[in-house]
């Protein structure tokens, strides 16, 4: 195979250039400087958490995140330590690929691992594809900063699971195949929906998989100095390595690796912070609220909002509600869209067909709910320990987004045995981020292709009608394709805000693709129009909704902030005794709203400010997804498939007539 | 993959599937609509009632952590008497079905 053979070099090539570019970060990274200043906007939660202030004038007022103090701090990586991490993990899942390419000749091989992960595996994998770099450098970066909400934010990501093992899991195992496709096809005109459910697969993956490649080129420019683009081609190369050669199994592993490299990482630094705390979790809490540094930092916080507070009760405010989700509904919508959404996602939904039964698949969601849930737990002693121990000012002028919080905490924790433990720790925990990045992505890849491939190739072009050969290099160069699009929108997107990605993803799959899924599955009387006006309008919404949402930049908007800041400044310098000048700092806000007050015109989709003033759309969305469905369902019934509702309800429930599992 | 074929809208009037699916159904959705209802009142009450969010309950740890812990525990709860009870009772009502219809 000398497709393999070019493949290898290439990657052993880039990891050469990657080695080589470290030696030369002697002079400071430029590529680094931009990616600092820029919110660091790598993923899930870290989307919010990238931006606190509510719309862009309030960033304007509040000027401190775009202008660091004067001298620029950095998390410094020992690059040797830290690069040979990364080819150790490289090598290992290479090793992996290497013998998943041998396991792969059929399709039900490349995208379902032949059904031969059992559910222990299937768990950490669900887990290791689940938790981004978001969830364990963006959460505990939350907490460390605006303490209880942080926490807060967490609780959503695993409750979804509870609507996973009770309403998808075991039916998909025992309906479906390989893809959302095969589950709504059913007992339904097979052609159009799954040209629709494709659509929808793709969408909500390449939303979620833009968002996570500018995530890991930032993220990699921050750690390591490797420079965006690079980042982005490395990691889509070795993202299209892992799911062309490898398929289902490699992917598998990956994730598997990394939710164990995880998972040791954050109990490790955990049972730290506990030493220092002696184990009592009281007198933790009462380290925080007695923190002269914490206080400080919720007293200004709260001084935003025209509350005064100090000392001890400031401290105590760091564990109370309101510092950083401060508008109800929004929170309300968010944790509906993550609920619902999750369940929804295509490349959660394909884990399910890699087990051989619907026992493994129920067992796997409860280990992946236990990983999942203990590792959230942990980023409470994380984030709060990084508080205690790093000060909240010491986080923000590292990272304004708190992100750099767990590595900062993991290289002091490591020093305070040894300075090489320090840096052991740090260059540990950038590789657990790195191979976080490239479990993510490669799940993501491997639903989209999936679509492509098996639901638009296979069974709409072909009829269904081609052999294994064909299917299994069908989703080869379909993940290829996939991959190297991933690539391109990663490269156009550097300078692109792509928080709202995330939230647009889970968005799409809570309104677009779970009510298709429940109802398909549950209710006698849905066909094919509800799948079509489901999907439609479900999607629609939510984008629509998106569209002209806050998320979106509204020149106007952003002119009258920027204008308001230019008064306030030149009001101030006038109000300066004769000859004083402004400071540094307020003298760039100045010129920074001088240029932005000049901003005229629309958003995309030509309006001066947002009609929709929640930035998730799911609070609506998600009812017009399920009310579409039912309304299309009600409005053309079909006979066929209310009579075919006993056979996949039998299906689901009992996993009669399933493909049977192939050993490895 | 030469498929048996069943006969489904039997399977689907026979008594032993019909008990699976009425404890399935009632299950199922009850305690999916009693973690969501369980789980919005972390969102809702930590807007709409901040105050009993800031009740100390242990030292200086109030009602709102505890609160949001418990989900975690509550979660996992849901699960395992999920499993317990799917592997107890649906698990074996599946394969007395599939016995008593000699497949």
């Amino acid at each position: 195979m000398t497709i393999k053979k070019i493949f290898i070099a290439a990657s052993l090539a880039l990891s050469v250039a990657a080695a080589a570019y470290a030696d030369e970060q002697k002079a400071p990274a430029a590529g680094a400087a931009p990616a600092m200043s820029a919110p660091a906007a790598q993923g899930a939660p870290a989307a919010t958490a990238a931006a606190p202030a509510p719309n862009a004038a309030a960033s304007v007022a509040t000027p401190a995140p775009a202008t660091p103090a004067p001298v620029k701090k950095e998390l410094k990586t020992n690059k040797t330590i830290t690069i040979g991490m990364f080819l150790a993990i490289i090598a290992i899942t290479m090793g992996v690929v290497v013998w998943a390419a041998k396991q792969t000749k059929s399709a039900a091989d490349f995208y379902a691992a032949g059904g031969g992960i059992t559910g222990t595996q299937n768990g950490w994998a669900i887990a290791g594809d689940y938790m981004s770099a978001a969830s364990f450098l963006g959460i505990s970066g939350l907490i460390s900063l605006y303490g209880y909400d942080g926490f807060m934010y967490s609780v959503g990501w695993l409750v979804a699971y509870i609507t996973v093992l009770l309403i998808v899991a075991e039916p998909c195992r025992n309906a479906g195949k390989y893809t959302l496709g095969d589950i709504l096809s059913f007992r339904t005109s097979p052609k159009p929906v799954r040209a629709f459910a494709a659509i929808s697969t793709v969408a909500v993956s390449t939303f979620y998989l833009t968002a996570q490649m500018v995530g890991a080129g930032k993220l990699m420019a921050l750690l390591v100095g490797i420079p965006y683009k690079m980042s982005i081609i490395g990691v889509g190369i070795l993202m299209v390595g892992y799911v062309v050669f490898g398929g289902m199994v490699a992917t598998t592993w990956v994730q598997i690796i990394k939710a164990g490299l995880l998972m040791s990482g954050a109990f490790l630094l955990s049972f730290l912070v506990m030493i220092k705390a002696g184990f009592n979790p009281i007198g933790f809490f009462n380290t925080i609220v007695s923190s002269p540094d914490i206080q400080d930092h919720v007293s200004k916080l709260v001084l935003k909002d025209g509350v005064i507070l100090s000392g001890m009760d400031a401290g105590q405010r760091f564990l109370e509600p309101g510092l950083y989700l401060k508008n109800p509904l929004d929170q309300i919508s968010l944790g509906m869209a993550l609920v619902l959404g999750t369940a929804g996602m295509p490349h959660i939904l394909m884990r399910f067909f890699t087990v051989p039964t619907a026992q493994a698949a129920r067992k796997s969601v409860i280990i992946a709910m236990f990983i999942i849930g203990g590792f959230y737990i942990l980023t409470t002693l994380l984030g709060f320990g990084a508080a205690i121990h790093l000060t909240p000012q010491g986080i923000t002028a590292i990272d304004p987004g708190g992100n750099m919080a767990t590595l900062m905490l993991a290289q002091q924790m490591g020093a305070d045995i040894a300075p090489i433990v320090g840096d052991l720790f740090l260059a540990f925990l950038c590789a657990v981020a790195f191979a976080t990045i490239l479990a993510v992505v490669s799940g993501l890849v491997l639903a989209a292709s999936a679509a492509i491939a098996h639901d638009i190739y296979v069974n709409v072009i072909k009829d269904g009608h081609a052999d294994q050969h064909e299917q299994v290099f069908a989703a080869r160069a379909t993940s290829f394709v996939v991959g190297a699009c991933g690539i391109m929108i990663g490269l156009a997107a550097e300078k692109q805000n792509v928080a709202h990605l995330v939230a647009l993803a889970f968005a799409v799959a809570a309104s677009g693709n779970l009510p298709v899924v429940i109802l398909s599955l549950f209710w006698r009387k849905f066909n094919t129009a509800g799948v079509i006006s489901g999907l439609l309008v479900g999607t629609i919404a939510s984008i629509g909704l998106v569209m002209v949402s806050p998320n979106m930049t509204y020149p106007k908007v952003v002119a009258a902030g920027a204008k308001k800041v230019v008064a306030a400044m030149e009001k101030k310098q006038a109000a300066l005794p004769a000859g004083q000048t402004l400071t540094e700092k307020d003298a760039k806000a100045l010129a920074k709203a001088k240029v932005d007050a000049q901003q005229d015109g629309t958003s995309i989709v030509g309006l001066d400010k947002p009609l929709f003033t929640l930035k998730n759309p799911g609070i609506i969305s998600i009812p017009l997804g399920f009310m579409a469905a039912i309304l299309g369902a009600l409005a053309f019934p079909n006979r066929r498939s209310e009579e075919m509702f006993d056979e996949v309800y039998v299906r689901q429930n009992t996993g009669l007539g399933m493909a049977k599992a192939v050993e490895h | 993959m030469a498929e048996k074929q069943y006969d489904w809208k039997a399977i689907a009037k026979n008594p032993k599937f019909v008990e699976l699916h009425h404890k399935k159904t009632a299950f199922l959705f009850g305690w999916w609509i009693f973690s969501c209802v369980y789980y919005f009142l972390l969102p809702i009450g930590a807007a709409y009632t901040p105050g009993i969010f800031k009740v100390k309950i242990i030292g200086v740890v109030n009602f709102g952590y505890i609160f949001a812990l418990s989900q975690f525990f509550v979660s996992w709860g849901i699960a395992l008497y999920y499993s317990h009870v799917a592997n107890k009772d649906f698990d074996r009502l599946t394969r007395e079905l599939i016995d008593e219809l000699h497949l």
